[in-house]
């Protein structure tokens, strides 16, 4: 198949995913039971990866500010901006596409190939919506959170690395992550964490629902949903960042 | 009653079926036989539109279900039970929940008429009491069983069963038999099952399809087929010695 023919294919899969329900409480079930799977499970490593992203961010901040010409409040300030712009909505859609993707493609997948998608058709049930759309969702809603947490988790770890290695003092470093503060590249970075959300839900679900055959599919889907969500969140982030910091 | 008519399919050019017509009844249970690989499961993935058949058509009650878009295929679909080769339960649900589903999902039935219908399906299949297990921790037997308790939860029209006892002993899976041809006549279903299993067609076979080389190339009741002589229907019945001993004893 080349490449038209999956985008053709997963835009069908996605417009299916959005139509009305069969019953909204059996969806609400679904929504709350996705949210926990996909988002509350993942604050754990999002907050690990932020906090040593945010710490080594400072430092080679600060050693490479180390000049007399540069201000110390430098150092907070590139540190937030790293990652408020880049690191908490780029990065940690990466680290989501490896996690949750995989965990999308492969859950879909088997279903698929253990023929319970069949099942649920036969029911009369649109399987797409029944499975995807709780999950697109879920982690749309959730991801705004993880984004926020990201930038909290990151800030405070450059904070603490910074001052325990002592390249930056608390309050020079406080001051520049207060310094010329731009509100509205929070709102850019929210914007690309909800629409990165909704790249990894659709094309890991896409992958894992087109699975055929058997256990080594799922594991070859899984692959794929984590290489071609990552390829998309890039390009998109590179779009995203031309449409709304021009 | 669902009618079959001249149904085309093939894969990638390969012809799997070719031209087949053919009916169901109601309140009956219809076997589909043939050799592995004959396009039994096929046959009926075409019959419930799991795959789209290249040319024919299928009736349902008389109602074409190949010319139906999407919305009116689920709903008919509605009224399907299914029993897959794998049982194909829901893993992230337990066996209460598994039949529960399609009354959560289509009914407004509250939560205890929900939990008197399950218990009562759940024991017309001998599996009382086991609600709160999840599939991993059932046997074969009991995967089948479960899955037969959630096809007829919504007293379905149409019953499918794709080859329900494979990979069970002789035992458990003349149990699933009898099982299927009992709920055929409670329920007053047109069931059709898929099988190779010469025991089976003795067993509940009352109208006999056999496929061969995804050609329809005999249909009659299982009585008629010990007589038939037709080879390659032949070569399929008799194919074990055991049988084979048996048709000598007859003939004596
Ligand atoms: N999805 C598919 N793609 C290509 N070939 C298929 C597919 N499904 C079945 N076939 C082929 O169709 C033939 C009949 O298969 P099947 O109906 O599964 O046989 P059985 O009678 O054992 O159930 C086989 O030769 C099989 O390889
Ligand atoms: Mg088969």
């Amino acid at each position: 198949m080349n490449l038209l023919e999956h985008i053709g294919k997963y835009t069908l899969l996605v417009k299916r995913s959005f139509s009305r329900p069969e019953s909204h409480k059996v969806y609400y079930k679904r929504l709350v039971t996705e949210m926990e799977l996909l988002g509350i499970n993942s604050t754990g490593i999002v907050a690990i990866i932020s906090f040593f992203m945010g710490a080594v961010i400072t430092i080679q901040t600060a050693y490479n500010t180390e000049s007399p010409l540069f201000p110390a409040y430098l150092i907070g300030l590139a540190a937030r901006d790293a990652i408020i712009l880049e690191f908490s909505s780029t990065i940690v859609a990466l680290i989501l596409a490896g996690k949750v993707g995989s965990n999308i493609a492969s859950e879909i997948g088997t279903m698929r190939v253990t023929e319970q998608i069949d099942a649920l058709e036969i029911m009369g049930v649109n399987s797409a919506a029944y499975l995807i759309l709780p999950k697109i969702m879920a982690l749309i809603i959730l991801a705004p959170f993880l984004s926020m947490l990201s930038m909290v988790v990151g800030v405070i770890g450059g904070w603490i690395a910074g001052t325990t290695v002592g390249v930056v003092t608390t309050p020079d470093y406080i001051y520049g992550i207060q310094y010329v503060f731009i509100p509205y590249y929070i709102v850019y970075s929210l914007i690309k964490s909800v629409v990165f959300a909704f790249i990894i839900t659709t094309v890991s679900s896409y992958h894992g629902y087109y699975t055929r055959g058997g256990a080594l599919e799922v594991g070859r889907s899984s692959t794929l949903a984590v290489v071609h969500s990552s390829v998309v969140i890039l390009l998109f982030n590179l779009i995203l960042t031309q449409l709304l910091l021009s | 009653m669902i009618e079959v008519t001249h149904i085309n399919k093939s894969f990638d050019g390969q012809p799997v079926l070719n031209d087949i017509s053919v009916s169901f009844e109601q309140g009956k249970t219809n076997l589909i036989i043939g050799r592995s690989g004959s396009g039994k499961t096929v046959l009926l993935k075409c019959i419930v539109g799991l795959l789209e058949t290249d040319s024919g058509n299928i009736f349902y009650s008389g109602q074409c279900f190949t010319s139906m878009n999407r919305k009116e295929k689920q709903k008919i679909r509605q009224g399907f039970g299914m029993l897959f080769q794998g049982a194909a339960l829901f893993d992230s649900l337990n066996v209460e929940e598994n039949v529960r589903f399609k009354l959560d999902m289509f009914t407004t039935m509250t939560p205890k008429e929900k939990s008197e219908r399950v218990d009562f399906c759940l024991k017309r299949v001998n599996l009382a009491g086991k609600n709160r297990l999840y599939p991993a921790e059932l046997s074969g037997g009991m995967k089948k069983r479960v899955a037969i308790a959630r096809a007829i939860v919504l007293n379905p029209r149409y019953l499918f069963c794709d080859e329900p006892n494979s990979g069970l002993d002789p035992q458990t899976a003349i149990m699933i038999d009898k099982l299927i041809s009992e709920i055929t006549k409670e329920f007053n279903m047109t069931t059709l099952v898929n099988t190779h299993d010469l025991n089976s067609v003795m067993e509940i076979g009352e109208k006999v399809v056999y496929i061969h080389e995804g050609n329809l190339w005999w249909e009659g009741t299982s009585e008629e087929i010990l007589e038939t002589d037709n080879p390659e229907l032949n070569d399929f019945v008799f194919a074990t010695k055991i049988v084979k001993q048996l048709k000598k004893l007859d003939d004596i």
